[in-house]
């Protein structure tokens, strides 16, 4: 009965099977973690430390409505005093005796996230893909040379130069500021995105540019109006990983911002001390910081994806 | 349209010498096939004359204008490439209104002249489709109206056949050469096929390790390769050689080989005892029972029309075209009757034609 006549191109049913349960194990292995943030996010503070762990629990707003706000405790009959609540997050926090005091810092928090991801992997990026386009297509002397300068950056965490980096930020006043968050995550993402767009632009055969510039262009233009266009999905895959990085970069953050520029990671730990450990607070924060990334990851997830395998397959 | 003068062109790329001084002219409105096989110095030398390449000495003059070291956008003309280049993420027109849109050309006037480009290369149906899922043929013509429509000093082609298949680029010749007989645009096609440099091109050059081997009409170059890298590369078969060892002298009217004697045109160059070799193309040579140059039957090629017979001669095999009908058995012993007066001789060490009076009209340097 058994055939031994295999096809080259396509896979047997019983191994798409095997292989199908061994990937969607895998995806629901690290969805966990952050199901379970989610989930988190909507419990009550009591629901959230309960043990063992609630699956099924009444959802509440009060993790989101903690996020955005500081509150003070108050006597009851204060509170009484007060009149009708204003809104689902005042009702909240008046059953937990207490007032909302004011906004809390997650949004400007947020906010400098937002600047400092997009503006220094703009920044990467643009820079990148200048650097690349000479080192594909140029006799840049040395060119070897400067590359491995350039892939050696990386080849130490970028915290072993910390100590470093914060004295200069301090004399140079960049300390704090979105401005020195915006040039540390660009000159840590450049070499990453000079080394991934080359492999694009490389691929990019030269005769587009010569045509164009047979057709009257210079090289400049040519280079906007023929190379940029077909480099459109190497760009959004190295933007994609210079975002991630920027975005989720904790250490850094830490040590140079404290105030005007602070952005999310190093904030939402905070939130762990100011009266209690509320953590469906911390775990709102993180739901949220999620949601620009995941958006940004599932819009460009084809060019992802390829940016992944580039080299590997020919078209 | 305008003149293409070549002087004394050379290109090095660190020690490897891609183009020799090189000099030629192209006169206006005449096409030209740069031939040779690959690593020749033919695209190299089509790219100099682009501005894609800087030359590393000599002169090159568009319309009688220095334009040695103008930028490929200053020098007015037109590349087709060997991929065609067509701008994946244009559509038809666009990719044709290219370089109407560089000149800063009105709009109107570039959609007259994109409409006008189509109609005459049959595209007009398929202007606004996008240009990856054309076809071979289409993707060619579509490469070609981008470079017509702007009405270029000269065409510069490098192999744009070359990835059509055999029976498309018939057709693409023939639509090439009408297309140049219509526009007369002064040409130059790179090509590494002798059938399409025959059958469209006004003169051939033809090259091998950066040199210009031979540069005439392709009637000279057939009938009197200036050399033997050209007695070989061109004809298929090509031409055979008798190699023989003796000297000539002014004058003289035929030569010995293998004991033979063989009436030659008339040579006008005293030769010292050397080795030589007598060229004779396969459509040359008869058989004939009384002729005493013999060689025994190898083989033989069946070609419809004619076939090609291979004849053992001692020092190598001779190839005959002969009428088809003819019988040969294998190992069989003929007599070669060779056509005198369509002789060639060559000297084996410089590879150069020997002039004779075949060769009287035609002295190339």
């Amino acid at each position: 009965m058994s055939s031994t006549a295999h096809s080259v191109v396509e896979p047997s049913v019983t191994s798409k099977r095997v292989a199908a349960t061994i990937v969607v194990a895998y995806a629901v292995i690290t969805m966990i973690p952050l199901v379970w943030i989610v989930l988190t996010s909507f419990k009550s503070p009591p629901d959230s430390i309960s043990y063992p762990p609630k699956i099924v629990f009444q959802p509440t707003l009060e993790g989101y409505c903690n996020l955005f706000t500081t509150r003070t405790r108050q006597t009851p009959e204060y509170i009484i005093s007060l009149g009708a609540p204003t809104s689902t997050c005042d009702e909240i926090t008046r059953s937990r005796n207490m007032v909302i005091a004011g906004p809390s810092n997650y949004w400007p928090r947020f906010q400098n996230s937002l600047v400092i991801a997009f503006g220094s992997t703009f920044l990467a990026v643009s820079l990148g893909t200048l650097a690349a386009y000479g080192f594909s297509r140029f006799k840049v002397p040395l060119a070897e040379d400067l590359l491995f300068f350039i892939l050696s950056t990386r080849m130490m965490p970028p915290i072993a130069v910390a100590i470093p980096i914060y004295l200069m930020y301090r004399q140079l006043g960049l300390s704090d500021t979105a401005l020195g968050m915006i040039l540390l995550y660009t000159a840590v993402n450049v070499s990453l995105a000079v080394w991934l767009l080359k492999g694009f632009i490389d691929e990019i055969p030269r005769e587009y540019e010569e045509a164009a510039m047979i057709d009257g262009y210079t090289r400049m233009q040519a280079f906007f109006k023929v190379v940029l266009p077909q480099a459109t999905t190497g760009i959004a895959a190295t933007a994609i990983f210079c975002l991630i990085f920027a975005w989720n970069e904790y250490a850094f953050a830490v040590l140079l911002t404290s105030g005007a520029a602070q952005t999310a990671p190093p904030f939402i730990p905070t939130i762990i001390g100011e009266g209690g450990q509320d953590w469906p607070a911390v775990a709102a924060g993180t739901t949220i910081f999620v949601v620009p990334i995941l958006v940004f990851t599932i819009l460009l997830r084809k060019q992802l994806l390829r940016g992944i395998t580039f080299g590997a397959v020919r078209k | 349209m305008a003149e293409i003068r070549i002087e004394n062109l050379r290109k090095e790329f660190g020690a490897f010498s891609a183009v020799e001084d090189s000099s030629f002219v192209v006169r206006d409105g005449e096409f030209l096939a740069l031939l040779g096989p690959s690593g020749c110095g033919k695209t190299t030398t089509l790219r100099m004359i682009a501005g894609l390449e800087l030359p590393t000495s000599g002169k090159i003059f568009l319309g009688g204008e220095d334009v040695t070291f103008n930028r490929a956008r200053e020098r007015d003309i037109a590349f087709v490439f060997q991929l065609f280049a067509l701008y994946p993420h244009m559509n038809v027109r666009k990719n044709i209104a290219f370089p109407l849109l560089a000149q800063g050309v009105a709009k109107a006037e570039i959609r007259a002249r994109v409409e006008e480009t189509a109609k005459l290369l049959q595209i007009d149906h398929i202007l606004d489709r996008s240009v990856s899922g054309l076809a071979g043929g289409d993707r060619q013509r579509v490469a070609l109206g981008r470079a017509i429509v702007r009405r270029p000093k000269c065409f510069l082609m490098d192999e744009p056949l070359g990835t059509l298949d055999a029976e498309f680029r018939d057709l693409m010749v023939r639509e090439l050469r009408e297309l140049h007989n219509r526009i007369r645009a002064t040409t130059v096609y790179v090509t590494h096929d002798q059938l399409e440099a025959m059958a469209m091109a006004d003169k051939i050059a033809v090259m091998n390790h950066g040199i210009i081997e031979q540069f005439g009409t392709p009637q000279e170059i057939y009938n009197r390769p200036a050399t033997m890298y050209v007695a070989d590369f061109i004809g298929s078969p090509p031409m055979n050689f008798l190699r023989f060892t003796g000297g000539l002298q002014k004058g003289a009217r035929s030569v010995i080989v293998d004991g033979v004697d063989i009436s030659v045109p008339e040579i006008h160059l005293d030769l010292a005892e050397s080795e030589l070799a007598l060229g004779v193309r396969p459509e040359d040579i008869s058989f004939s029972d009384v002729s005493p140059l013999r060689g025994a039957v190898f083989g033989s090629e069946y070609h419809g029309t004619n076939q090609i017979v291979a004849v053992e001669m001692g020092k190598g095999l001779v190839k005959a075209r002969v009428p088809a009908d003819q019988k040969f058995r294998i190992g069989e012993t003929v007599g070669l009757e060779l056509n005198y007066d369509r002789l060639s001789l060559f000297d084996c060490k410089s590879g150069r034609a020997v002039p004779s009076s075949r060769y009287a009209e035609h002295h190339h340097g």
